[in-house]
């Protein structure tokens, strides 16, 4: 019989220097493992209800569950559900120091019923210490709030500001009003007397279409209007004035990609200078409030044909303000290795692989 | 151009598909038909492991609404971003111009006629009573 393994483990490349990545997904294996962190009848209820949203986000994604094919731990188990495989398949090979967490299915950040929200996000959080944080202390926790329930979403974030597990707060960009409406301010806060970022992953079941177009067809038109659910959710931010009144809140947009954001910038600036009698609260042009408390993620980077393109991008974004995001396990893993512009320079590399996250984040290698 | 025996075809037939290194090389192997195929197990996107990917069918379309399915499970699918690959050639489905799979040329030989050599078997003894898969690179 020839010795010869059956499936190859196909790690990526490896790479020299430590990583930070903002964007990873632990998986339940079964909803089973938040049962010991819920009340008796809110698991009752999860059962009888399942998780559920207003709708919108229910397109098939490409392959079951979104997760890379060899991701799954054994035939027919959840991707992202067992640590000791994620070391093995990611953590180790690709030199992480740390990964942010963010959980996303059962995550009762959207959940109709107010009491289940605040039940599963609660449950949510708990597993992400007792099942990960406290296992591995290259993983950092999502502190998951109700969005639709800010004043909660707040008592939640003080809750946990004292447990070291959580290094941020988790939002959507598909919430019931644009996130930056008074009624969520509670939550940055709470976010930014506690000094967590607050990251907004793109996704969410507001019940309104998933693009500004209306209800698409396919799968391709869903993931491509995450960039305007991103920058709808950013002009919000801006105009609104929720940076002039929480100047040292940082923001992180995950899993939107980045191209979109020079000339959503550039419109705003240019919009401003006309509109200002309208925004007399805000105080600076759009661009500099957004350089100053907005961080994007690289995952799905953009792959131009011209991969200059993609550098002229970041150059006009500024390296400062991008941190690495791998998305694992799902299927549109970025590599640490290959993702970047070759041209880009080891300096800007490592901000981008880690020295800005570090910063955002408080971190230390 | 070296001829490396890498497996049984009673392996390969099993799955319908084997994992093998040749030359150091970790080579996806297929089996379509009665006919065997290899191609190197990276992906030419980002290196996914193309022996762990789904085997899917061509899909066309000449217009909206007019889909038609061939030669089906001859497309294997990267199971990290969903890149197709036909088997047969290692020519990228989803961009032909920029990519392809490298591929390798198989044989079906019977132990005897590899008793003859020149073949490389690195990794088991042939026996005179199989057949065997054989590949360059």
């Amino acid at each position: 019989m020839l010795d010869m393994p059956e499936t190859r483990d196909a790690v990526a490349d490896k790479i020299g220097e430590p990583i930070i990545d903002v964007d990873v997904h632990p998986g339940l294996a079964s909803a089973d493992e938040i049962r010991p962190y819920m009340p008796r009848r809110m698991w009752e209820l999860l059962g009888e209800l399942g998780p559920g949203g207003r709708g919108g986000g229910e397109y098939p994604k490409a392959v079951p569950e979104a997760h890379r094919q060899d991701a799954a731990p054994a035939p027919g188990q959840v991707a992202g559900s067992d640590l000791e495989f994620m070391r093995r398949q990611y953590l180790d090979p690709l030199n992480i120091r740390y990964s942010l967490l963010s959980p996303l299915r059962y995550s009762g950040q959207t959940e109709n019923n107010p009491d289940l929200a605040v039940a599963v996000c609660q449950a949510m959080n708990e597993w992400q210490r007792v099942r990960w944080t406290s296992q591995d202390q290259r993983l950092k926790a999502s502190i998951l709030v109700p969005i639709e329930q800010p004043e909660v979403a707040a008592q939640i974030i003080e809750g946990w500001a004292d447990t070291p597990d959580f290094a941020q707060v988790l939002l959507l960009t598909r919430t019931a009003d644009p996130l930056g409406r008074r009624r969520y301010w509670p939550i940055y806060e709470a976010a930014e007397r506690h000094g967590f970022p607050v990251a907004i992953h793109v996704f969410g079941s507001p019940g309104h279409a998933p693009t500004p177009a209306g209800w698409p067809s396919y799968y391709l038109e869903e993931m491509t209007s995450h960039s305007a659910a991103c920058q709808g959710m950013i002009a919000s931010f801006v105009a609104e004035g929720v940076f002039e009144r929480f100047p040292t809140l940082k923001i992180v947009s995950l899993e939107g990609g980045f191209a979109w954001l020079p000339s959503l910038e550039w419109r705003m600036d240019r919009a401003f200078d006309r509109f200002r009698s309208e925004m007399r609260h805000l105080k600076m042009r759009p661009s500099e409030y957004l350089r100053r408390n907005l961080f994007v993620a690289t995952q799905p980077i953009e792959e131009p044909e011209r991969r200059r393109h993609l550098m002229e991008i970041i150059e006009w974004i500024g390296v400062e303000r991008i941190m690495f995001s791998s998305d694992y396990p799902h299927w549109d893993f970025d590599d640490p290795a290959r993702v970047l512009p070759g041209r880009i320079g080891s300096e800007a590399r490592t901000k981008i692989l880690s020295g800005n996250a570090m910063r955002v984040y408080r971190l230390g290698l | 151009m070296k001829r490396h025996v890498v497996a049984t075809r009673a392996e390969v037939d099993r799955a319908g598909r084997k994992l093998v290194e040749a030359d150091g090389k970790p080579i996806a192997l297929f089996r379509l038909g009665g006919e065997y195929f290899a191609i190197l197990d990276r992906c030419p996107h980002l290196g996914g492991s193309l022996s762990a990917g789904m085997q899917v069918g061509l899909i066309e379309a000449d217009e909206p609404g007019a889909v038609t399915m061939s030669r089906p499970g001859e497309f294997v699918r990267c199971p990290w971003h969903g890149w197709e690959f036909d088997i047969r050639s290692g020519k990228s489905y989803c961009d032909p111009e920029r990519f392809k799979a490298r591929d390798f040329a198989v044989h079906c030989l019977t132990g005897r006629e590899l008793a003859e050599g020149p073949y490389v078997a690195e990794t088991f003894k042939v026996e005179v009573e199989g057949d065997y898969i054989v590949i360059e690179t």
